[in-house]
């Protein structure tokens, strides 16, 4: 019987070995699969145990968490509700995280997520640990100036300080109120969460940073740029033509609304900037030549992304055109495409002497003490061959004067703010359809702003729709900050 | 040595002496461990150290004490592991108990506390009426009888606590609930060991042949196949896969060791399949058990639940695992009971779900040792029968919770919240206790050894020379 015995006993420690291995595979291999996966509450749990740190705007949180009674202990709730929606975005034990609260998780928690997983007896120090407050650089006045002006629109405006990369306003109607979203209750959380994910005008999206459009005529401060660079001036004479006869196709480009640019044979590159004169910029483009014009957009950031807290989309143009192609993109139609935010940018490096500079919304983060832990100072976009200084500053500056015209005598005159030197640039692009209209612009070297309104109606141009909401947005910025 | 040298009483009870000193200080490993263990709990809770913590170690220390000068009054040449293990395991399952109890606001703890008194009375008990394990087998056709009794029970009208979590176990007796079928495996393998000791010349004679096997004659191989069926009964009757597993794999064994045959083991497994198979086609629950084995994660929230939850409780715990008090036993079904064992895994991790195991597995161990070492055949099948039951129902309920084996709601032995599982095992205990007793005072000529037997230990030859 012994033989038999030591048979038996080998099965079931083979058995126990099974069991072991299973352990292991369980406790080491899976084991982040398993604390992740969506229906482990645990540690979601241990995450509402925390007291997250409040998201700041001025004195003003716009998010905060209240206690509660329940498994989940810490209730989010956003004061600021629609205003900052796509900023804070939500924190919704269904949902997931959005927006800051999910960019900036770590320090809104306190500590990395990886320690709050790996939990050696790390529940008796994050039993009453709160995390980190973040201060923005919204400027509260210039935001909800953007919401009022953008109104019953859909549409976006992105202000930057073009001094220091701040973000001033970032406000994309409609927007939503992340409330509803982060309560803790699932089937209200559904029920906000539904309307919100079918409305056609698609609330959730944030148009300031995560859409791109056609820029219209706000690009020709690109061309121009390019133009400049290669030897013209402001006072570079073009022909005025009421077509340009585009190489190696029959489609033509004209003018807005028919007609010449000018009152002589020829235009000025200032006055076409000016009047918005496409069929200067067109022939710009194509004498420049697709390199050239292609090298200049992603020195300001185009085909890029921007370094930035929340992601933003890339602002896209081909990397390589033939002449009809370039014609067209010279004056920002066919395939380019912008973000509001890189559209800012663009304005905001012009306001600020040709140097690019990067975005940046959180302004500080404090410990629950108030101690000071971080702060975001002036941040050059250097990256791989692109050099911050986009053009020299000698470039820079005619361009910014010629936007000083455009708002003076040009398209852009509905920009204009009293005793405050305004420049800017309009754009309406026709991509068939109503029309995507823009203005892009600054007030001194304090506010450079970007306003997007994609769906503007049939005869709207930048200058009548875009230019006042650029002008409230800016004026705003001033009176705040 | 004194005892290679002394005859009689005095060597035997020096070397009794000294096996129980080395149980008593085991004894109080375990013991420690469980108060420490008790104290970071009530510590994990508030800076207060609860009344409960103390109560528990106190009682647990008493009742050790009580247990081993029973044990060595009784039973001193017995193994003096046995005791600290099943001490180690009932008092972190104590711990544990607490644990739950203060997740869902219950107070089992407590009363488990008295159950572990009363499961340690009834283990000395044992000892104290079966001063010779061979006295067991005069009866046992009673003991078949009482473990065909014990199983039925639960269906009995009147006395049935009915239908609770989806299987029908329980009894109700004086207002407590009591599952029979935790001392019925214990009945079962004491039959067992009798009649399988008296027919194993039989049985080991192969004379029929069957396709490429040879098999004894078909008259005797109905007890393998009233077994099969009456593990089928049970699965199908009182819904019971686990029950009805551990008790048909402790008859393989105990049939494969008395015989010396494997074909009697093959042979019942493959009715066994064939019994499971029909199962399957006829029984709704068993195929809702097996499609949650094979695929939990897309029914996590209704049927897989209670697995699902039990590997995420594992998977969250990790290596370390959370910390005595810092896991959530209130999201994983049945955590005092079938599911204790992950509520470990998740606050303790890995390396104290590997601690739990290397204790059972240490009992297993022992549990064979004791039954290679027998005085006699009866004693040999009865310990190694015992053993397999307690290493089949460790591993099927956490190979059940850890997804090896289909989830079936069975106890993990000493650790679970459960008086009927922790009497029947503090029994099972007593037993083995009393073999391994008689084995060695045997190896030294206390008792007369049986013809045939081989003698256990080199130091024991003198003495049987000198008498």
């Amino acid at each position: 019987m012994t033989k038999q015995i030591g048979r038996v006993a080998t099965f079931t420690l083979l058995l126990f070995g099974v069991l072991f291995v299973n352990l292991n595979l369980i406790a080491l291999v899976q084991a982040d699969d398993l604390a992740n996966h969506p229906a482990n509450r645990r540690l979601l749990i241990r995450e509402y145990q925390i007291e997250r740190g409040a998201i700041v705007v001025g004195e003003e949180a716009i998010a905060r968490s209240l206690e509660t009674e329940g498994d989940l202990r810490y209730l989010r709730e956003y004061p600021g509700g629609e205003l900052y929606g796509h900023l804070t975005g939500y924190y919704s034990f269904i949902l997931g995280r959005s927006g800051l609260e999910a960019a900036m998780n770590e320090d809104l928690i306190g500590q990395p997520l990886e320690v709050l997983a790996q939990n050696l007896g790390d529940l008796l120090f994050t039993r009453d640990r709160a995390g980190n407050t973040i201060e923005l650089s919204i400027v509260p006045e210039a935001q909800q100036a953007a919401a009022d002006a953008l109104e019953g629109r859909i549409g976006a405006v992105v202000a930057l300080d073009p001094r220091s990369g701040a973000v001033l306003a970032s406000y994309a109607n409609p927007s939503f109120d992340p409330g509803p979203l982060s309560t803790h209750d699932a089937a209200a959380i559904r029920e906000a969460w539904e309307p919100l994910r079918d409305d056609p005008e698609r609330p959730l999206v944030n148009r300031a940073i995560a859409e791109t459009y056609p820029p219209g005529s706000t690009f020709k401060l690109v061309t121009a740029a390019a133009g400049l660079e290669n030897g013209l001036s402001p006072e570079t004479a073009f022909p005025d033509e009421g077509t340009y006869d585009v190489p190696q196709t029959a489609s033509d480009i004209g003018n807005f609304g028919g007609g010449d640019c000018a009152d002589g044979d020829t235009v000025s590159l200032a006055d076409a900037m000016r009047v918005s004169c496409n069929t200067v910029f067109a022939r710009l483009g194509v004498e420049l030549g697709d390199e050239e014009l292609i090298g200049m957009a992603e020195r300001f950031g185009f085909n890029r992304q921007p370094p930035y807290e929340l992601t933003v989309a890339r602002s896209a143009i081909p990397k390589s055109m033939d002449p009809p192609s370039t014609a067209q993109s010279a004056i920002g139609q066919r395939d380019v495409r912008a973000t509001p935010m890189q559209m800012a940018l663009v304005a905001a490096a012009l306001a600020n002497g040709g140097q690019l500079l990067q975005p940046h919304v959180v302004a500080a983060v404090r410990d629950p003490s108030g101690r000071l832990l971080r702060e975001t100072g002036t941040r050059t976009w250097n990256e791989g061959r692109f050099d911050s200084q986009v053009v020299d500053e000698t470039v820079a500056d005619q361009l910014r004067d010629m936007m000083i015209d455009v708002v003076e005598d040009g398209t852009g005159t509905r920009a204009q703010i009293d005793g405050v030197t305004v420049g800017g640039k309009t754009g309406t692009a026709q991509t068939g359809g109503a029309p995507t209209v823009w203005f892009v612009g600054f007030a001194e070297d304090e506010v450079a702003v970007a306003v997007v309104l994609p769906q503007a109606g049939d005869d709207a141009t930048g200058g009548q729709v875009a230019a006042p909401i650029a002008r409230a947005v800016m004026q705003a910025a001033l009176d705040g900050s | 040595m004194s005892a290679a040298t002394g005859t009689g009483r005095g060597a035997e009870r020096r070397s009794g002496n000294k096996l129980r000193s080395t149980e008593a200080r085991l004894l109080a490993f375990a013991v420690v461990i469980t108060v420490f263990a008790s104290m970071l709990l009530g510590w994990s809770q508030g800076p207060e150290l609860p009344p409960s913590a103390i109560v528990t170690g106190v009682a647990l220390t008493v009742i050790a004490i009580v247990a081993h000068l029973v044990v060595r009054a009784v039973a001193p040449d017995a193994d003096p592991t046995l005791l600290p293990l099943a001490f180690l395991l009932n008092g972190l399952g104590l711990v544990f108990v607490r644990r739950v109890d203060l997740a869902a606001g219950s107070d089992l703890a407590t009363t488990q506390t008295i159950w572990t008194a009363v499961s340690v009375a009834a283990m000395c008990g044992v000892l104290v009426v079966v001063p010779a394990v061979r006295q067991l087998s005069r009866y046992q056709y009673t003991f078949g009888l009482v473990t065909l009794v014990l199983l039925v029970l639960p269906l009995v009208p009147g006395l049935t606590a009915g239908v609770i979590n989806g299987a029908q176990l329980w009894i109700d007796v004086f207002g407590m609930r009591f599952q029979p079928g935790e001392l019925a495996k214990i009945t079962m393998v004491v039959f067992l060991a009798g009649y399988l000791e008296r027919k194993r010349a039989l049985l080991s004679v192969a004379n029929q042949r069957l396709g490429p096997l040879l098999i004894p004659a078909p008259r005797h191989l109905a007890p393998v196949l009233l077994a099969t069926f009456a593990a089928l009964v049970v699965m199908a009757g009182l819904r019971d896969l686990g029950s009805a597993l551990l008790l048909f794999g402790a008859f393989l064994a105990v049939l494969y060791v008395a015989t010396g045959r494997l074909a009697y083991p093959l042979l019942g497994l493959v009715a066994f399949a064939i019994g499971s198979t029909i199962a399957y086609q006829l029984f709704g629950h068993v195929r809702v058990r097996v499609s949650i084995w094979l695929d939990p994660w897309s029914q996590v929230t209704d049927a897989g639940y209670q697995l699902a939850q039990s590997l995420f409780a594992l998977g969250t715990g990790g290596l370390t695992g959370t910390g005595l008090g810092g896991g959530r036993p209130q999201d994983v079904p049945f955590s005092s009971t079938d599911a204790i064992f992950v509520v470990v895994g998740e606050e303790l991790g890995l390396l104290g779900a590997t601690a739990l195991l290397v204790a059972f597995l240490l009992l297993v161990v022992r549990g064979y040792k004791i039954s290679l070492t027998a005085r006699d055949e009866f004693g040999t099948l009865l310990a190694l029968g015992l053993t397999v039951t307690i290493a089949l129902q460790t591993f099927v309920i956490i190979g059940g919770l850890t997804r090896v084996v289909p989830l079936t709601g069975i106890t993990l032995p000493f650790v679970s919240y459960g008086g009927s599982s922790l009497l029947g095992n503090y029994v099972l205990i007593a037993l083995l206790l009393r073999i391994s007793d008689e084995s060695r005072g045997s190896a030294r000529g206390r008792v007369l050894d049986r013809a045939g037997r081989r003698v256990g230990s080199r130091r024991a030859a003198p003495a049987e020379v000198g008498r």
